[in-house]
């Protein structure tokens, strides 16, 4: 482990194991301080589960591209992805913030409840899948069943949406700029109120994107409610 | 000439197109496969006679201790009976229930399992070993309540519908069940049937190690899936990494699923044990990796049978709610009203059970006395163990896990077919 | 349930590394595919001659012997070149099939792995990594090649069950995930003459692709026609003698990332496995769409 002159500690995965890198940052407890300490994760060559399980609020930064689920079930950290993130990146995610320099594979921030996942390019398929209170900001587009099953948190898209948005969604919103291929089952598309503007705005600000992109320019898509209590008219969304 | 009913068309059958033609939705209720499918009933054990010494009953030791997740885990699951209580959720029971299974298993030395809905507090406290599961719908997850775990059941499928996901039925969505689950109150909660961020076993395998690294390599992993290819099924799991495999037959209830997917979807727990074991087996990893088979156990001599046919341990659902109390027949004026009979009501998900347990109904829940029923589940669990060390000492086994295929007989030629036990005085294995 | 890896060179300057950039890609994917693995490369051919991969059932087999045995029986010269268990049996195009025949009656413990003008196939059972190093994948260079690893779902764990499957000349594909409606597709094929060898579900999609083609259909037509007729969770990667085919099932829930730069197409399950790719840092990273076939021709 080396010191570098910012008391930003490095760990090179070319010569530290993945269980080491997480047993340093799990050691640390939520107690921590947030300036109390920094990481920088070298020559991730796309390594599965880094950073998962954080429970501080640690500054970790990893340079280069993920495998699966980096920043997995995270509590408070601040972790930055200088490259691609693959499979579930932040899934299940309680607090803290996961940023994605490149672009995020199938299933980014699944199941996650809090905190918010930023990712500069574009998410894959089933983006903020089963959501449950996570804010997701991606700045390009996002694949097919993104937003499937959302509870709660909001999901929002620069770019196009891909098929079925929002399929048997429940109560997350999704706000998407560009265009949206389909709407999945009981997703419909929704007044865009001041409410909304300023809900929106307060998550382009924390995006760093807010006066750079205009509120208006997103349409909002929610639930329609028709498949929360069974009704066999509503058979054929099943 | 008396009037002759079809045997196709046979009064239940009717009634059911009827019910379909009335209402426009498919028959769901709660419970296992309720048809008569080959079970336990079919083997016999072969006590000690002249070729064999039997073991005197009490003074001499049966063992009955069992240790789960001894593959990679740090700090394996020890128990000291070999039945644990199957998943079961707090939303789909009481918390005095949840509670109640708790006590119960913890006084007679042996493991909770958490279900759809994630880990109450009341079930942490009482439930001295408590599994987690992990389940599509992530409900409640946490990295909080995983650390606070014994062990982490990921759940592929369950018996009742293998394939399938869960169902809880807006009756049964009160403010503290939907808020663990980040539901609004009242709706239907329609669980995924597969996981949200793997599919398939070679990213399971990433997932396991997911999961190990967030509890610091400690904690056994077990894997719960309906009996369906119990063969190829258990060597996935196995190659994805797990400790432990669940494995649940037809007969394992569910809180509530479509009626055609509990009888028509699965096989019987009898026919999928000795597949599951010579899938360990044919790995080596037979003992290493722990098999649970759960389904339909009721008593000591079907923990000894799962036992012998090479399981480590049961799991027990449907009947550890019926020591607690389901369906007594004391309520049977209730049970009336409801327009079934104590000892037939799975309307489980309707959240009207009158004896408390599968509800979230204040009025009624508060009828279950979870110390009380604690109780009578300890009683339960220690006369099942009782039952199967007397079928063990009469085999002559000082431990319970000594049972062995031979110690078997199949009563008929479909039982002897499913678990390649030989027919009952004859040599003859079907198919063999 | 596997892990998949392919390249596809665009510049000559690449094609001696073939082998050794494939089996590094393949070395990542050990853990999604600790059952068996293969390597199905384009390597160079001769004008007006065809190459046969064989492998044996028995222990051993005396490829040699077998070769000059075949190449008396046809009267034309007949070259083997041994590798591990299998070889690769060059004879004259025009008699491939008379060879073939004579290989399927005469040798009863040979299973032909592949046939074409530059397609070689090497699959075997055991880690990954070992069958790599076993038939020195590293020493072989060519124009693209396709590299999978197997997790065994329903069907044995064999070296014939291993991918890459091949059912038509210079035609093989591999497979992540798992097929619902095989065992239906396979008695339909049956019936169109070609019978799968295993019970692997992938070699029933591979024998699909070679009926459609056989039919006249362009490789992205077959691929497009697939995902109507063949159900289930499936990532596809295939190779023709000119090209390089991905395609996803439309619910697309199995893993798949490309890199494209001007020197190469590649595809893998995961990401780790296109590191060992020169100029990875600065290429073109992308994830195929659900349902759509993509497809490079030299």
């Amino acid at each position: 482990m080396l010191r570098t002159s910012s008391d930003t500690r490095e760990i090179d995965l070319l010569t530290t194991s993945v269980r080491d890198l997480n047993a340093t940052l799990q050691a640390f407890g939520s107690n921590t301080r947030s300036d109390e300490a920094s990481f920088r994760v070298l020559t991730p060559n796309g390594a599965h589960a880094i950073a998962v399980g954080i429970d501080a609020p640690l500054n970790v930064e990893i340079a280069g591209h993920v495998g699966y689920y980096c920043g997995g079930m995270n509590k408070c950290a601040s972790i930055i992805i200088d490259g691609n993130a693959g499979q579930g990146v932040g899934e299940n995610m309680m607090s803290g913030v996961i940023h994605v320099k490149g672009d995020a594979s199938q299933c980014a921030g699944a199941t996650a409840h809090g905190g918010l996942l930023l990712i500069e390019g574009n998410a894959s398929a089933r983006c903020g899948i089963s959501m449950k209170g996570i804010d997701i900001v991606v700045k390009g587009g996002i694949g097919h069943l993104s937003g499937f099953m959302g509870q709660t948190g909001r999901l929002v898209a620069f770019g196009d949406a891909g098929e079925a948005l929002g399929d048997s969604i429940y109560e997350a919103r999704i706000y998407v700029r560009g265009k949206v291929e389909s709407l999945g089952a009981d997703c419909i598309e929704k007044e865009l109120r001041d409410e909304h503007r300023a809900e929106l705005f307060a998550l382009l600000k924390q995006a760093d994107e807010a006066h750079k992109a205009d509120v208006s320019e997103f349409r909002r898509y929610g639930s329609a409610r028709k498949l929360y209590n069974f009704h066999i008219d509503n058979a054929g969304a099943y | 000439m008396p009037p002759r009913r079809s045997a196709t068309f046979d009064e239940h059958a009717i009634a059911e197109i009827r019910r379909a033609a009335a209402t426009g939705i498919y028959d769901i209720r709660g419970g296992g496969t309720k048809r008569k499918v080959p079970h336990f009933d079919d083997l016999l054990f072969l006590g000690a006679s002249m070729s064999r010494y039997p073991l005197e009953g009490y003074r001499e030791r049966c063992d009955t201790r069992v240790i789960l997740g001894t593959r990679f885990a740090k700090k394996p699951v020890e128990l000291a009976i070999p039945v644990t209580i199957a998943g079961m959720s707090f939303g789909a029971l009481s918390a005095q229930a949840k509670e109640a299974l708790g006590r119960g298993a913890s006084l007679a030395g042996t493991s909770t399992t958490t279900g759809d809905g994630g880990m109450t507090p009341e079930e942490r406290s009482q439930s001295k070993t408590l599994i987690y599961q992990y389940l599509p719908s992530r409900y409640g997850m946490n990295p909080d309540d995983l650390r606070k775990a014994d062990a982490i059941e990921i759940v592929v499928g369950q018996g009742a519908k293998p394939g399938g996901g869960g169902m809880l039925l807006g009756q049964k969505i009160s403010d503290r069940v939907a808020k663990m689950r980040s539901l609004p109150k009242g709706i239907d909660q329609r669980s995924a049937c597969r996981h949200p961020d793997w599919t398939g076993a070679d990213d399971l395998e990433i997932k396991i190690l997911e999961l190990r690294e967030l509890t610091g390599w400690e904690k056994p992993i077990y894997l719960k899936m309906g009996a369906s290819r119990p063969y190829y099924d258990v060597a996935l799991a196995v190659k994805a990494g797990a400790d432990v495999v669940v494995l649940d037959g037809m007969q394992g209830g569910t809180a509530a699923t479509q009626d055609v997917f509990i009888e028509h979807v699965g096989i019987p727990i009898l026919s999928a044990i000795r597949s599951a074991v010579r899938s360990l087996q044919d790995l080596g990893m037979h003992r290493k990796v722990q098999l649970i088979v759960s389904g339909g156990i009721r008593s000591g001599a079907d923990v000894a049978k799962a036992l012998a046919l090479g399981a480590d341990a049961v799991a027990i659902g449907t009947a550890a709610l019926i020591a607690l109390g389901d369906n007594d027949p004391r309520y049977e004026d209730d049970y009336r009203a409801l327009g079934t009979t104590a000892g037939c009501y799975d309307d489980w998900h309707e959240g009207k059970d009158p004896a408390g347990i599968t509800t979230q109904d204040p009025a009624l829940s508060g009828r279950l006395d979870p110390v009380l029923a604690g109780r009578r589940l300890a009683n339960y669990l220690r006369v099942v163990t009782l039952e199967a060390q007397t079928i063990a000492r009469a085999c002559g086994k000082s431990r319970l896990h000594n049972l062995e295929p031979e110690d078997l007989v199949a009563l008929t030629v479909e039982a002897a077919a499913m678990t390649r036990i030989p027919l009952a005085g004859t040599d003859w294995i079907p198919g063999l | 349930m596997c892990g998949i890896a392919g390249l596809f060179i665009k510049r000559t300057r690449l094609q001696p590394r073939l082998g050794e950039l494939l089996a590094s890609m393949t070395s990542t994917l050990c853990s999604r595919g600790p059952d068996s693995a293969g390597f199905a490369l384009y390597t160079a051919g001769e004008p007006g001659r065809a190459k046969l991969t064989l492998t044996s059932v028995e222990e051993r087999a005396d490829f040699e012997a077998l070769g000059e045995m075949l190449s008396r029986a046809v009267s034309a010269p007949v070259s083997v070149v041994g590798r591990y268990t299998h070889a690769v049996v060059t004879v004259p195009a025009d008699l491939v099939n008379l060879c073939r025949n004579w290989l399927l009656e005469n040798a009863q413990d040979v299973r032909i792995l592949s046939e074409g003008g530059h397609l070689e196939i090497y699959k075997e059972v055991g880690y990954p990594d070992d069958i790599a190093r076993s038939f020195g994948i590293a020493s072989l260079g060519g124009t693209h090649g396709i590299a999978h690893t197997r997790m065994a779902t329903e069907s044995a764990v064999t070296a014939t069950g291993a991918h890459p499957f091949s059912t038509g000349p210079d035609q093989c594909l591999v497979h992540n995930g798992s097929l619902s409606n095989h065992a239906s597709v396979r008695r339909e094929l049956g019936r169109d003459g070609i019978v799968p060898q295993t019970e692997n579900d992938t070699e029933v999609a591979a024998g699909y692709l070679t009926r459609e083609l056989k039919r006249g259909r362009s490789l992205g037509e077959a691929l497009k026609s697939s995902v109507e007729d063949l159900d289930g969770f499936f990532t596809f990667v295939v190779g023709t003698k000119n090209g390089f085919g991905v395609l996803r099932d439309p619910i697309a829930c199995k893993p798949a990332v490309m890199a494209e730069t001007d020197d190469y197409v590649a595809f893998a399950s995961e990401y780790r496995s296109l590191t060992p790719l020169p100029g990875i840092k600065s290429a073109k990273l992308f994830e195929p769409k659900p349902a759509t076939p993509y497809f490079w021709e030299h």
